[in-house]
């Protein structure tokens, strides 16, 4: 059995301007892999500026890779047409960040869902169609007939974001990519929306990507975690070890900076060394973090491999170099699903 | 102590097609000098609207329809559009949600921050500061939030998301205001810069005395930086505690769905969210606007609005449960 998705040496380069010889790694030979048997929620975790969102795109198919393959079920996504695109394109579905922006004022909620259904033909009549919707909206949790045939501003944003889920649900996805799709919602709503994530998992074997800057969220919802800081991997494995116990100095910074709801648990344990505006430029070579690393050694001029702590964690960190090092692409054989 | 700013039974609508939507019904507020205060809720709740108003900044359809916004000794609201000029800034100052979008992309930094001081000069007075010394309180305040007195000739795209807010935070104390109003100034930044900025937010309301108001819905982000919280909910006050009290022992039942709802690392994978959804202001539901949506619901909050009672404890709460512990 080939897997649902697999990333094979990914790196992705965005360069500025034709004559321009600076470029901007995006993401640095990042491999993963999705099985299709066991669906999971994976986050990819990491600061602005870090490639969560190239990494949402390439998966998606809107950008190229500089280098290296994204594998759908054991084929090339850019060498996909006719039949098998349509397939990709029908089975890989994406929520984004801003639930307000993605609707057209002029349509009711309606027209988003059965444009799908028509595109993709997966209703022979009007009443398949509209079982369809009906399920798909109850299966985010919202009452049909409290949605259907309202216009989006009548919309609140949580329910907006669970009408973008149940719109990607329509389609029966086996993936789907959802880049920040809490940031945007009231906190007291967030909770809603992971619930129907997490529902989606279970009840209808989707795998999800979940892109996030926060970490509370991701330990809630994913089963494992990759760490991005400037298109590296910096650590991974299941979200209990990586956010229970961080290794990289870097996911320790990512953790020590959540603002904890917690009075007795305040920031400021671990300072942060190096405010942004002194990094004058990314540093080429070696770790990526190093300038802003409060444990920096001299090796960190070279550019750390992945070690692998235990069963379930790894971490680009010569801190740990006593442990076994693993190639990048046997980075998922640690991910629990 | 004496109280630096006095919300006094602030309203203000938005007159609407669909008609007269009630933004802040009768808020009442008092801080005094360095506190923080936390203002939550969710959106619509009127948190943005309660800041502008402040700021007298409501535009229309909205109307700012009475109370009082007394700082150091004046009311705001009384006072010409000329003394409202001269007041924001250098009494009360506001840094505002996207500061992204706040700064002028084709002015620099620092000839944004001289606009700040020259407009708040009195030319007829003899305090008039040159521009080299413009200049130096102006590298200094961005020293304070610990930006290189260089930003001061950089444009606004060549900084990164947290430089700028911090740059708006410079500009925000440049004047030493008595109340600077916070709207989510990190809502668009990851948790590293985040903590950055609230630290710097932290320390310069420290150097200059000032009190600070926190808009945001991020109760974490409360339980770091605040010393009390007010929950709103639909243009009202819910309750006011300190944030000890709010987070150990939350009174009003929303107050307790809103820490409910928080997630940590004990429980995983249990998800308490808040059932229902905020109110439209344009069809509050009568009695207490929270009542749909309460577990403790009785017949009297369907008919009749609570009015806010202290308790024992110094919380302020508006919630038929405790009207008799008043």
């Amino acid at each position: 059995m080939s897997d649902l998705l697999e990333l094979k040496n990914i790196t992705k380069t965005y360069s500025r301007g034709l004559l321009s010889r600076v470029s901007t790694i995006a993401l640095n030979n990042v491999s993963l892999k999705l099985e299709s048997e066991r669906p999971t929620i994976m986050t990819v975790a990491g600061e602005s500026g870090s490639g969560k969102t190239t990494l949402a795109m390439l998966l998606l198919g809107f950008i190229t890779p500089t280098s290296g393959q994204i594998l759908y079920k054991g084929k090339d996504i850019h060498t996909l047409r006719g039949e098998e695109r349509m397939i990709f394109r029908r089975e890989v579905q994406a929520v984004f960040q801003d639930p307000f922006a993605v609707f057209n004022p002029f349509y009711t909620v309606d027209h988003l869902l059965t444009v799908p259904i028509e595109r993709f033909k997966l209703a022979k009549s009007k009443s398949e169609a509209r079982d369809i919707m009906y399920d798909s909206l109850s299966a985010v949790g919202l009452r049909p007939g409290d949605v259907l045939g309202r216009f989006p501003h009548q919309l609140s944003g949580g329910q907006r974001q669970r009408i973008n889920v149940a719109r990607a649900l329509v389609l029966r996805p086996k993936l789907l990519v959802a880049d920040e799709p809490v940031s945007m919602v009231d906190a007291s709503l967030r909770a809603n929306i992971l619930e129907t994530l997490r529902g989606l998992q279970k009840n209808y074997g989707v795998s999800i990507i979940y892109i996030t800057h926060d970490l509370t969220t991701a330990y809630h919802i994913a089963n494992s975690i990759i760490v991005l800081y400037r298109g590296n991997v910096m650590e991974a494995g299941s979200v209990d070890n990586v956010i229970k116990s961080p290794q990289h100095p870097y996911t320790s910074l990512l953790i020590d900076s959540i603002p904890w709801p917690d009075i007795s648990r305040k920031w400021g344990e671990t300072a942060i060394k190096v405010r942004e505006s002194d990094i004058a430029e990314q540093t080429a070579i070696g770790c990526r973090f190093s300038s802003r690393c409060p444990k920096v050694m001299d090796k960190c001029k070279q550019s750390p491999p992945l070690f692998r702590l235990s069963e379930h964690q790894a971490a680009s960190c010569f801190l740990y170099d006593q442990h076994p090092s693993i190639e990048p692409e046997k980075l998922s054989d640690l991910l629990p699903v | 102590m004496t109280p630096v700013l006095q919300v006094k039974n602030l309203q203000v609508s938005y007159y609407t097609d669909a008609g007269r939507a009630r933004a802040l019904d009768g808020v009442n507020l008092t801080l005094t000098a360095g506190a923080k205060l936390g203002l939550v809720g969710e959106s619509g709740s009127g948190k943005s609207t309660m800041a502008l108003a402040m700021m007298r900044m409501i535009k229309p359809p909205g109307r700012i329809e009475g109370g009082q916004v007394i700082v150091d000794g004046t009311d705001l609201l009384t006072i010409s559009d000329e003394d409202m000029l001269q007041a924001r800034l250098s009494k009360i100052a506001y840094i505002p949600q996207g500061a992204m979008n706040s700064l002028n992309p084709v002015i620099r930094i620092g000839a944004q921050m001289m606009d700040a001081i020259k407009a708040h000069q009195d030319q007829s007075t003899s305090d008039w500061v040159s521009p080299a010394e413009m200049e130096k309180r102006c590298k200094q305040a961005l020293e304070s939030v610990d930006l290189k007195s260089t930003v001061f000739k950089m444009y606004a795209h060549e900084l990164s998301g947290g430089m700028k807010q911090r740059v708006c935070i410079a500009i925000s104390i440049l004047l030493r205001p008595k109340v600077i109003i916070a709207d989510e100034p990190t809502s668009a930044l990851d948790v590293v810069t985040q903590r950055q900025v609230m630290e710097t937010i932290d320390r310069v309301q420290e150097q200059i005395g000032a009190a600070v108001i926190l808009i945001g819905h991020d109760m974490g982000l409360m339980a770091q930086f605040v010393d009390k919280v007010a929950v709103m909910y639909a243009g009202r006050l819910m309750e006011l505690s300190t944030v000890e009290q709010m987070f150990t022992d939350p009174k009003h039942p929303y107050a307790q769905a809103l820490i409910r709802s928080l997630p940590n690392l004990e429980n995983k994978g249990v998800f308490n969210g808040i059932p229902g959804m905020a109110p439209a202001l344009l069809q509050l539901p009568g009695g207490c606007a929270f009542h749909p949506r309460c577990i403790k619901a009785m017949e009297i909050c369907t008919t009749l609005r609570p009015e806010p009672v202290t308790l024992s404890s110094g919380q302020i709460l508006e919630c038929h449960l405790y009207s008799e512990n008043a």
